[in-house]
């Protein structure tokens, strides 16, 4: 009965929201954090895109869609995400095998899918569908899951991953892949085997290294020494180091970062975008941006640690965990923390397709949140 | 552990899940904390170093010409400035086929053999990111064909500049010389921080002696450029200073009528204002154009001037060397008549030669029955060598020497031109230095008539005539007499030291006596120049002089009918006007004229008498 009078409590709460809030199936804080850092990320790129409102603008219709998205699925019950996610998972896995045999070729890779209107990197669909698939596969079994459970969820994140190291697109199969283990992990994996699994990894490094591509290789070593090749590799990442560096404390001020505006930071409105903001801003603006995506990974596990059942708590909080992995590789890259890999900063690059699926994990978040009172009945 | 249903079980993996997202929670917060750390290093730490590392980034120095000065001929006419010119450039680094580029290029745009031949002669000494000039003066037409078709070449571009330009062409080329591109042994000599915008240097002439002056001070703009190095504002500017004009004191129109009268002869005219030094004139032909040489000139242009026999490229006036000849004769007499080794009465009789005793060898006179009894006016009015013998027998050579010297012969009249000479006044001390041999008394006659070792510029001769002129007072030939910057007033500067050492006579009624003698040699009916003087409105002094041209250079080589020409005498003459107040002090030398008297005589008077009938208009 506690568990009852629980839940009457956090409905008496909810009671407080207003009608529409309840009704949209919003999360309060998590939708104003969201529009606080979309706000952001347009001034951000007003100034490193050299004021450009075209540029602004068509940003802002990504915004919007990505936020109809968002709303569009908070208002899809768990229950149904749940019995969707086998599904899901099936067509994402098939979509990427397609890429493989058919796809397009962007920008040296083999990443997106034309299906005649509308070009789209299923890729995409996996960011969502792998942890859905994983958390469906483990929630109906017992926990801490068995060897067995184990051996099937490295199986199923093993296959869309590869496909995905293969295009080649290793920041989207590092995010997939942690998102799988995520769920792994929160499930309640023992430690000793955690701590096998992660030699075993680190001993099939030199095999990873081996498989991988020239220019991937290149990001590595250029990662360890970025000033052995200055005008090439190493450009990207002196050129953004300097960015930072020289906003100092409070940073140049608004439009007034020359490394972004005289162009000398490459990709200073997409991958790139911290240092451009850094530079501007300053160690105060950097550390409140980060205050802010801290504060939606917080708001993520708490959504998810107050989840009513073992598949939504395990997908919240591998959905959030895995939003904190874009936002730490992203800004540790520009940062010249981890090797450059290319990877978008969470609501602040210039670009639609990640982040309409970000939002759309952010809709799966509210979803779980919002729905917890329906199961009363 | 025994299935107790599925509300405990929830509970249990509910307190798991919670355990677990601390840990994450943990986890991220760690995260987050290299991060700021990060950020605190790069941003706080080494912000300085970044600071340096961002403005190094953004902020180029961009060094800017100065214009270099112009010349001015004495009553303002332009002969050296700078013309803006569309220039076809290509840097041979960028473009990927050069003939094909040149090649398709001649579609749009004007190009001769020789631009192709001069651009491929100046690949080789330049580097590889140098842009090279392909043509220069396109037309406007030009600029606008190829403009419409620039994407078709990379590395190839039209850029206006200013080039040097010589309005006048060959007209003094000796004295202005020119300009061309800086080479590296320059550039190594001239101060790199002043030069590093400058692409010209004077190569010659008053273009080189005076390039401090002309090139000016160079200027800076700091600017802001973008990754691509295009500039995206100006940050500041530090404006070149133009370099100063020069104001010289030639004059273009008397410059002219010298150089026509001299007409196609190979030789050289110095005309000098005695009372100043400053030289009114000066040819030496056969002339060029400079501004072949300005864009660099091609090879075979160049070839062709270069070993023409007529050597247009050698300047005469301040680096031939001539014998003199009888030209120095009145200062021999004066030299005799100061040791007292004669005086104007002294009378010694020439029978068309001369011996030393104990010698057999005849010192022939140029006229072959002689010239009977002969005092020192007649010597020097018919030029007799016989009576030059007799007192360069009596002086020695080193009385000899160090009267010349006085004059100024064998040493640079330090005229502030570049390049100059100091041929050669021979003494014993000099042969031994110079040859190795002891001075033979034979070598003593010779001297005294001109010949034989001694060797003089036309600068030096025309100087020495200044001297007679004012009776002892050694100016200093000068060419440049005022400078100017731009928009003001032309100020007179002397830049170089005007007077040397005054010739001091222990009897200076010496002067006199020479002086009469040389009015002579044009205003007496026996003359050596009468015919100069017959119909002359102004009284004048003169000496003519023929010097022999004693072999052919062995390594000249031209055609048959040439040699007779060319073994001719050198035709020489020195003068000044008028004769009781000296305006013009002339040394004119006709190559293989033939006889100073019947060739540069007449020339001298021409010149003389065209300025001193426009002397008004020179405003002295």
């Amino acid at each position: 009965m506690e568990l009852k009078e629980d839940a009457f409590r956090r409905w008496g709460e909810q009671r407080n929201e207003s009608w529409l809030v309840r009704h949209m199936h919003l999360d309060v804080p998590l939708t104003l954090a969201l529009i606080a850092l979309s706000i952001t990320g347009l001034a951000t790129l007003f100034s490193a895109g050299n004021q450009e409102l075209g540029l602004v603008y068509r940003q802002l219709i990504r915004v919007g869609l990505a936020f109809s998205a968002m709303l569009v699925i908070a208002q899809i019950p768990p229950d149904q995400l749940k019995r969707w996610s086998p599904w899901l998972a099936g067509l994402g896995i098939a979509l990427l095998i397609a890429v493989e045999i058919a796809g397009d070729v962007g920008k040296g890779a083999q990443r997106w899918l034309d299906l005649g209107f509308f070009r789209f990197q299923p890729s995409e669909i996996m960011k969502l569908a792998l942890p859905m698939l994983i958390a469906w596969y483990l929630a109906d079994r017992k926990l801490p899951p068995s060897l067995k459970h184990l051996a099937a969820s490295a199986l199923f994140i093993a296959i869309p991953v590869t496909l995905i190291v293969k295009q080649p697109d290793l920041g989207t199969s590092i995010l997939i892949a942690s998102s799988g283990i995520f769920v792994i992990f929160l499930a309640g994996i023992s430690w000793r085997l955690m701590l096998f699994l992660g030699a075993v990894f680190a001993s099939c490094l030199p095999l990873v290294w081996l498989n991988m591509h020239a220019y991937q290789k290149t990001r590595v070593l250029t990662f360890l020494n970025p000033e052995s090749d200055p005008l090439n590799s190493g450009y990207h990442i002196i050129q953004s180091k300097i960015a930072i560096g020289s906003g100092g404390f409070y940073g140049k001020g608004f439009l007034q970062g020359s490394q972004s505006h005289l162009e000398f930071l490459p990709e200073s409105s997409t991958d790139f975008i911290f240092a451009a903001f850094a530079e501007e801003l300053g160690l105060v603006g950097a550390l409140l941006l980060i205050a802010l995506y801290l504060f939606i990974v917080i708001r993520g596990l708490v959504i998810a640690t107050q989840a009513q059942d073992t598949y939504t708590r395990l997908l919240a909080g591998s959905l959030t965990l895995t939003f904190f992995v874009y936002v730490f590789v992203n800004i540790g890259m520009v940062s010249g923390l981890l090797p450059v890999v290319g990877l978008p900063l969470p609501l602040m690059s210039y670009g639609g397709t990640s982040m309409v699926t970000i939002m759309a994990a952010f809709g799966v978040l509210m979803s779980i949140h919002t729905h917890r009172k329906m199961i009363r009945n | 552990m025994p299935y107790t249903g599925s509300f405990s079980d929830d509970l249990r993996e509910s307190e798991q899940f919670r355990h677990r997202t601390i840990v994450a929670l943990i986890l991220v917060v760690l995260m987050v904390s290299a991060i700021v750390a990060r950020l605190i290093f790069l941003q706080v730490v080494n912000h300085h170093h970044f600071t340096t590392q961002a403005d190094q980034n953004r902020v180029t120095v961009v060094p800017l010409a100065p214009t270099r000065g112009l010349i001015f001929d004495r009553r303002g006419r332009v002969l050296a400035e700078n013309l803006p010119s569309f220039t076809l450039e290509l840097v041979p680094e960028r473009v990927v086929d050069l003939d094909a580029t040149i090649n398709e290029l001649g579609r749009y745009v004007d190009i001769s053999p020789n631009n192709i031949q001069r651009f491929y002669d100046q690949l080789q000494r330049k580097r590889r990111h140098d842009s090279i000039a392909l043509r220069s003066h396109l037309t406007e037409t030009e600029v606008a064909r190829f403009a419409v078709n620039q994407h078709r070449f990379p590395g190839v571009e039209i850029n206006a500049r200013l080039l040097r330009s010589y309005p006048y062409g060959s007209l003094a080329v000796h004295t202005i010389g020119y300009v061309g591109q800086i080479n590296e042994s320059e550039a190594k000599k001239v101060d790199q921080t002043n030069y590093s915008a400058t692409s010209y240097i004077g190569k010659i002439g008053i273009e080189k002696y005076y390039e401090t002056l002309l090139h000016g001070q160079i200027g800076y703009q700091r600017v802001e450029t973008n990754a691509e190095g295009r500039v995206i504002a100006v940050l500041d500017n530090t404006p070149p200073k133009p370099g100063k004009n020069l104001h010289l004191t030639i004059d273009v129109e008397l410059q002219r009528i010298a150089e026509a009268i001299l007409g196609d002869q190979r030789g050289a005219i110095v005309a000098i204002e005695p009372a100043t030094g400053n030289l009114l004139s000066m040819v030496s032909k056969p002339s060029y154009d400079p501004n072949l040489f300005v864009q660099g000139i091609d090879h075979a242009t160049y070839n062709a001037l270069n070993h023409s026999a007529d050597h247009p490229l050698f300047n005469r006036i301040l680096r031939g060397t001539y014998p003199p000849g009888s030209t120095i004769k009145p200062i021999i007499a004066l030299a005799a008549l100061e040791h007292n080794k004669i005086n104007a009465d002294t009378s010694v009789f020439c029978p068309g030669w001369y011996s030393l005793e104990g010698d057999n060898h005849r010192y022939r006179d140029w006229k072959r029955w002689g010239h009977g009894h002969t005092d020192m006016e007649k010597a020097i009015v018919e030029s007799c060598d016989v009576f030059f013998y007799e007192i360069a027998y009596r002086l020695g050579i080193d009385s000899m020497h160090e009267y010349m010297t006085k004059f100024g012969f064998g040493q640079k009249t330090n005229v502030d031109i570049s390049d100059e000479v100091s041929g050669i006044m021979p003494s014993r001390q000099w042969k031994r230095d110079a040859r190795g041999l002891p001075w033979f008394p034979g070598e003593t006659l010779i001297t005294g008539i001109g010949q034989g070792f001694m060797t003089a510029t036309p600068i030096q001769l025309a100087r020495a005539t200044a001297a007679i002129a004012n009776r002892g007072a050694l100016v200093n030939p000068r060419v440049v007499r005022a400078i100017s910057e731009n928009g003001e007033e032309a100020t007179t500067i002397n830049l170089i030291e005007t007077t040397s050492e005054s010739i001091q006579l222990k009897n200076s009624k010496h002067w006199k006596n020479i002086v009469d003698s040389m009015k002579a040699v044009v205003h007496s009916p026996t003359g050596t120049a009468r015919k100069i003087g017959e119909h002359s409105p102004f009284k004048m002094a003169g000496k003519t002089g023929t010097a022999q041209v004693f072999g052919i250079k062995q390594d000249e080589s031209y055609v048959k009918e040439d040699i007779a020409e060319r073994l001719q005498d050198h035709a020489l003459f020195i003068g000044f006007a008028p004769f009781d107040n000296p305006q013009i002090a002339i040394a004119v030398i006709v190559e293989n004229g033939g006889s100073g008297s019947g060739t540069a005589a007449p020339i001298a008077y021409q010149v003389m008498h065209h300025y001193l009938t426009t002397l008004a208009d020179y405003g002295t």
